[in-house]
């Protein structure tokens, strides 16, 4: 593992992308602490004598929402939102494929060819529309957005799995171990599921770009994530009829929703390198 | 070659029809009552009776799935709850605009990534490598509606050089085409890059090199022919991501296809267009990944067919 640091450290790219993942995951936990004002206050002076929203700068720092309300606040405890449903999405999302990955690989056999056939029938959904035909289906909440984002994305994680227990399963070692009377139990537990740790670890990181991707985009489109719970996505839905006059109300969130894809693409592009022995030396 | 077709047309027919029994089944789980949604909130309990007989709810679920790919092997997608439309005939007078937006968008992705992607193979590990790898990662980790928007913003609204919206010409093409373009280009970018250094890693490369050939004689010659290939073949699978970015795309700009009818739809709850639009772009999915899977043997002969 230190090896593998080692080598993640020298890749400077990958570098920065986690300190914006820190940084990120500091802003949400710290939100009451940094935010200089509650997030869904709508203030008198927060609009101007027109009443259109504020530009950045002043008392403001980012500007202020049609509303009145602070963009800088809102962003802050947005980010709570885009890492909460990452990380549970996206767990979700990993447990469910590794599971169904791990069953197909090992069991094989009717079952295993079901569960394969059933991802190729996933795969030929375009992910945002079964997203959007789920999310019109059951009425949206955080935790409701986390599990259509799930529902979506455990497909691939499942197959990279599938892929890598065939090819473990078929080893000696795993006939030497059942030889010796080890049950299925025992032998996926001990010497399967820690090899496929690296792979799970890699699409796990990337995952959370795709997450994160996906829960802008539903609520953009407007069936994310319930207002008054703030999320980028939500922001630009709400102030895009209003953008070309207030494009910081399009900018700043924009901006935040590609640093954190962007971060958690790099780190997990740099642990693809680190940790996958067939791109070792290259 | 005549056994492979076959069979991968038969996976393809399968693959459609659990398509439809996902989409029937999750018309079942929606909360509204379609005969409520037709028949509206003051009918009479014999209406609605009348009306469940007459779309045939009230019979066994099998025989009601059997009859749902019945319609929609006739091209009957059923009817819009708001429009009262056939959403077949939506979908039809919208698909021209979608198709031609895709077109612009794979122009757009090509022209991005193909180049950037050979440029970054023959810089390996330099800055400018580095550079491009970073500005494709950037392209595809940022959502399309804001690329989109900033696009508006910049080139449509500070600048006037294109219509904020519609469709029409082609200059109304060219900033949605270059969003959905942005993020494809850079997948193609980083595809080309290791199909590139994948080539001139290879002993014919070493063999032109040996002869004195110029590096740059040597990627144009001998790589750029062998590498470009299976990066190409690779487009029919974008129709997936196409479809996606759509619906996005196109409520963005107003572009009158298939995506802002969803998008539509979505805001009205429209659940037969959504289903429809769902079913549409599932069998362009298919149709483009069984044409890359035709398309890549036809130009790399070295891959055998199973």
């Amino acid at each position: 593992m230190s090896a593998a640091w080692k080598r993640f450290r020298r890749d400077r790219l990958a570098l920065v992308g986690l300190a914006v993942i820190l940084v990120m995951v500091g802003a949400a936990v710290l939100a009451p602490v940094i935010a200089p004002y509650d997030p869904s206050e709508q203030f008198f002076d927060g609009l101007t004598l027109e009443g259109a929203p504020n530009p950045p700068g002043g008392k403001f720092l980012l500007g202020t929402d049609l509303l009145g309300r602070d963009l800088f606040s809102r962003l802050l405890y947005g980010a709570r939102t885009s890492l909460i449903i990452g990380v549970v999405a996206n767990g979700a999302a990993v447990i469910l494929g590794t599971l169904l990955g791990v069953v197909a690989g090992y069991v094989q056999g009717w079952l295993g060819a079901a569960i394969m056939r059933f991802t190729d029938l996933m795969m030929a959904f375009p992910a945002l529309l079964l997203a959007i035909a789920l999310a019109a289906i059951f009425t949206p909440s955080l935790w409701i957005v986390a599990m259509v984002i799930a529902l979506v994305n455990w497909v691939q994680i499942a197959r990279v799995v599938y892929t890598e227990t065939t090819g473990l399963a078929a080893r000696e070692y795993i006939e030497a171990a059942r030889a010796l009377g080890a049950g299925s139990g025992r032998i996926l537990a001990l010497h399967i599921l820690p090899h496929l740790v690296p792979t799970i670890l890699v699409y796990a990181t990337l995952g959370i770009a795709t997450t994160v991707l996906l829960e802008a985009t539903l609520s953009f489109l407007g069936i994310g994530v319930r207002p008054p719970t703030p999320s980028w996505g939500g922001i630009i839905f709400e102030s895009q009829s209003y953008f070309l006059s207030a494009p910081w109300l399009v900018f700043f969130p924009g901006l935040a929703i590609m640093l954190l894809a962007l971060a958690f693409n790099l780190v997990g592009d740099a642990l693809r390198d680190v940790l996958d022995p067939t791109q070792r030396g290259r | 070659m005549l056994r492979y077709l076959t069979r991968r047309f038969a996976a393809s027919v399968l693959i459609l029809l659990g398509v439809t029994a996902v989409t029937f089944c999750l018309s079942f789980l929606i909360p509204a009552d379609p005969v409520r949604m037709i028949a509206g909130r003051s009918a009479s309990a014999q209406t609605v009776e009348s009306i469940r007989h007459q779309l045939g709810l009230d019979q066994p679920l099998p025989v009601q799935y059997v009859r749902y790919v019945g319609r929609l092997a006739q091209g009957d997608l059923g009817r819009s709850y708001v429009q009262k439309t056939e959403v077949a005939t939506l979908i039809w007078s919208r698909l021209p605009a979608t198709l031609l937006l895709m077109a612009g968008a794979i122009f757009f992705e090509l022209l991005i990534g193909l180049p950037a992607g050979v440029y970054a193979a023959m810089r390996r590990g330099r800055t400018a490598d580095r550079g491009i790898m970073m500005l494709s990662f950037a392209g595809v980790s940022t959502p399309q509606f804001v690329v989109g928007l900033l696009l508006l913003y910049v080139f449509a609204y500070l600048l006037g050089w294109f219509p904020l919206s519609g469709y029409g010409t082609v200059w109304h093409l060219v900033l949605p085409a270059l969003t959905l373009g942005i993020a494809g280009g850079g997948w193609y970018s980083r595809m080309m890059r290791s199909s590139m250094i994948e080539v001139l890693r290879q002993d014919y490369i070493r063999t032109a090199r040996a002869k004195g050939l110029s590096e740059r004689g040597m990627v144009m010659v001998h790589g750029l022919r062998n590498a470009i290939l299976p990066v190409i073949a690779m487009i029919g699978l974008d129709i997936g991501i196409f479809m996606s970015g759509a619906v996005v795309v196109e409520s963005v700009f107003g572009w009158p296809g298939i995506g802002q009818l969803a998008w539509q739809a979505i805001q009205r709850i429209d659940i037969p267009i959504i289903m429809g639009v769902t079913l549409v772009a599932a069998i362009a999915i298919v149709i483009g990944n069984l044409l890359a899977d035709l398309v890549t043997p036809l130009i790399d002969p070295r891959i055998r067919l199973r």
